[in-house]
């Protein structure tokens, strides 16, 4: 599936690994079950590793592991289950995790500025969508009346400047760092 | 409407910032629109976009629900409100329990204009459905009543302004309701929303909130668990957040009906629930959430303030009225509330006409409504939970000119408060979810109780209609609440007694089988008579209720003659 990273179509060089499978050479993402019980993936020395975190999981599940893991997957069954929201927000704002967190699932495009101000900084879109309602949806807000995890400036009052559109390559460029 | 000049009286003054976000907001819903109507977008997909946008596919036609934060409006709001009841709707409009407008009649096609429309006046539907936190309501006597401590819409509009489009909290498991008060005598149910706050002021000018949740009506009422007896204004937004948190992680979204935040609560119970509240708290980072006195004090600034100016002897003049026009008396006796300021009055308009339907105006009704409301209260308008408008600065001298304007209206009807005050919702007239129709039933209560002697004499009495269990109208929290039902076919009406909303929240108990319409109306004629009879002086309903207890009325009540 592709996959966007702020509003472009990137590469995506992660393998969905089943709990059966051998451990391949490149980064992977495994199931929670997977991460928690064996330990030869939590030895491996390979550079990434990542986990599907599932929906009905607290996001503090995965504290014990956040050092090993360069990517975090939440899944929204519908696009109308909002817990992969804070979920993520949970991963940035508690957990400090700083790799990168996918979003995966039913999403629409009208959802993406909410994705992006909630700490996801990638999101697996549909065979055949269209990038660009993801680009406009990125860009459609100039500001936004709370804080984030983006640590978006105050504008004024209780508004933040936002600013998407702009290719940035990473959650760390994104909030600045 | 003109940004940056001089700000509305009661409401905020948008900044051009904000009406700059307003047209972003309309465009994007003109564009979804499009993509709906090019069939790019299913309608599955296209659902929770419209609603987002407050609009309802109903049973004849779409439905548009219009946010009024807090209740208020300015004249120019309101007149063009009445310019979309004309242009785009039936020529009426209809005002809700949350405070806001509905517009029954509306085309696909016409809503995005509609949305232009509004933003040109400060206005939108953002949040007026969907599974996001809706309207933030509040006392229709706010800033004016003589018994409040704190205007709370300086904090209604910063929990407008901080849950617009919220990142997290825009696909919760069901929607979620906020009441805010700021008089120790809740006049907006706060016991019974999803959050409910009563602002008060603390020590040393510091302000605070009483924080209820877990609070509803609905298939399952509840009344709402006290969380902080005492929270601090600047921890507001970071403590709404926590429980927001909570409820989106933990809520119920297997089932439609468990999945609103009182399930959550009572499953828990108040002190799990609580801990995991608090847990969430101490772990946010306070500085990031931190609602400091500068940005209360800068979205203070932008409310526009009244002016008063009534000659010292506007009360002396208000009394020679009453004494000379027994009607303007009776209007006044119902229709006024105690203001805060000396030789001002708040007057309640009621939308409740004999035999009318609750809530309905039209836009001429609405167009003379801002015209009074400039000529006699700060250019101000407020809607009330219970379906009736409000004007909140008038000078107690003037009273008698604009009650003389108002009676050609059919806006004078001396009815707030009692029995022929009903609050209804739209019912199977209009509604999807509807099992039975509520506006007829409330015509007929109306009509056999329409002596306004009678009404007088019965005294302070609310009756609430529902169409269907998911209880717009309210029902539960009232003397008489009402519940259409669908029994094979047959519309069929529940009736409930001894329900209250405010300090002393109670939910109405059952007390008999549902029954036909002309039946409902009788059994109450039946309690009504009973309670004149056994009342001990000037007793009110639910205390003679309370008093000779519910099996002693529905023997009075369902006695087969």
């Amino acid at each position: 599936m592709p996959l966007i990273e702020c509003g472009r179509i990137v590469s995506d060089p992660w393998q969905q690994l089943g709990d059966d499978a051998a451990l391949p050479s490149g980064p992977c993402i495994l199931s929670l079950s997977r991460l928690q019980q064996d330990e030869a993936v939590q030895n491996a020395s390979h550079l990434g590793l990542g986990v599907a975190l599932p929906v009905d999981q607290p996001a503090e599940v995965l504290a014990p592991y956040l050092e090993r893991l360069a990517l975090v997957a939440v899944n929204f069954p519908t696009f109308r289950d909002g817990r992969g929201f804070t979920q993520a927000r949970s991963l940035r704002e508690h957990l400090a995790f700083s790799g990168e967190i996918r979003a995966t699932g039913n999403i629409l495009p009208d959802q993406y500025a909410f994705l992006l101000r909630c700490g996801i900084t990638t999101v697996e879109i549909k065979d055949g969508a269209d990038p660009a309602a993801w680009q406009n949806e990125a860009d459609r807000f100039s500001f936004t009346y709370q804080p984030s995890v983006l640590k978006e400036p105050v504008l004024s009052g209780l508004r933040r400047t936002i600013r998407f559109g702009v290719p940035r390559n990473t959650y760390s460029q994104l909030i600045g760092k | 409407m003109q940004a940056d000049t001089i700000f509305p009286v009661g409401t905020y003054g948008y900044q051009q910032v904000d009406l700059d976000f307003l047209n972003e907001r309309a465009a994007q819903f003109r564009d979804q629109v499009a993509r709906r109507l090019s069939g790019d977008l299913s309608e599955d997909e296209f659902k929770p976009l419209r609603l987002m946008n407050g609009l309802y596919l109903q049973l004849h036609a779409y439905m548009l629900r219009v946010a009024i934060p807090y209740g208020v409006l300015s004249a120019a709001q309101l007149r063009r409100l009445a310019r979309i009841a004309r242009i785009y709707d039936r020529g009426y409009g209809h005002f809700t329990t949350r405070q806001n407008i509905q517009f029954n009649w509306i085309k696909l096609e016409g809503a995005p204009d509609i949305l232009a429309e509004l933003a040109e006046v400060g206005m939108h539907a953002i949040q007026t459905s969907g599974n996001c936190i809706r309207n933030i309501t509040s006392d229709e006597f706010a800033g004016a009543a003589a018994d409040e401590l704190l205007d709370p819409r300086v904090h209604a509009e910063i929990l407008r302004q901080w849950s617009t489009l919220h990142p997290e909290f825009s696909f919760l498991p069901r929607k979620f309701k906020f009441a805010i008060s700021g008089s120790p005598h809740d006049r907006v149910a706060a016991r019974f929303h999803d959050i409910g706050l009563i602002a008060k002021p603390g020590a040393d000018g510091a302000v605070g909130f009483e924080v209820f949740a877990g609070g509803g009506l609905g298939r399952t009422p509840a009344i709402g668990m006290k969380l902080r007896e005492w929270l601090p204004e600047h921890e507001l937004l970071a403590y709404m957040e926590a429980i927001l948190r909570v409820y989106n992680a933990y809520g119920r979204r297997d089932n439609l009906y468990k999945a609103r935040i009182k399930i959550l609560a009572q499953a828990l119970g108040r002190d799990a629930f609580a801990e995991k509240v608090e847990a969430e708290f101490a772990a946010i980072p306070k500085e990031r959430y931190r609602l400091g006195p500068e940005i209360v004090e800068a979205i203070r600034a932008r409310f526009g303030q009244p002016h008063f100016d009534a000659p010292d002897d506007a009360p002396a003049r208000l009394s020679d009225d009453r004494r000379r026009d027994h009607g303007f008396d009776l209007w006044v006796r119902t229709n006024s509330h105690p203001h805060r300021a000396a030789g001002y009055i708040s007057v309640v308009i009621s939308l409740k006409p004999n035999g009318g339907i609750p809530g309905d105006a039209s836009a001429m009704q609405m167009d003379a409504i801002a015209d009074l409301a400039e000529r006699f209260s700060s250019g101000e308008i407020r809607v009330t939970h219970l379906q009736n408008l409000v004007l909140g600065h008038v000078r107690q001298d003037e009273l008698y000119t604009l009650w003389q304007a108002l009676g050609p209206l059919g806006l004078a009807t001396p009815n707030r408060g009692l029995i022929t005050d009903i609050v209804c919702c739209p019912g199977l007239d209009y509604c999807a979810l509807a099992n039975a129709r509520s506006i007829p039933i409330s015509q007929r209560i109306s009509e056999r109780f329409a002596d306004v002697e009678l009404q007088q004499q019965i005294g302070s009495l609310r009756i609430n209609i529902s169409g269907c269990i998911n209880a717009c109208g309210h029902h539960h929290n009232a003397d008489i609440g009402i519940l259409g039902v669908d029994k094979k076919g047959e519309e069929f009406f529940q009736l409930t007694f001894g329900g209250r909303g405010e300090e002393d929240a109670a939910i109405g108990q059952i007390i008999g089988t549902a029954l036909p319409e002309s039946e409902a109306v009788n059994v109450i004629s039946r309690v009504i008579d009973t309670y004149l009879a056994r009342r001990v002086q000037n007793e009110r309903f639910r205390d003679t209720y309370r008093r000779l207890g519910a099996t002693f009325f529905k023997e009075a009540a369902y006695a087969v003659n």
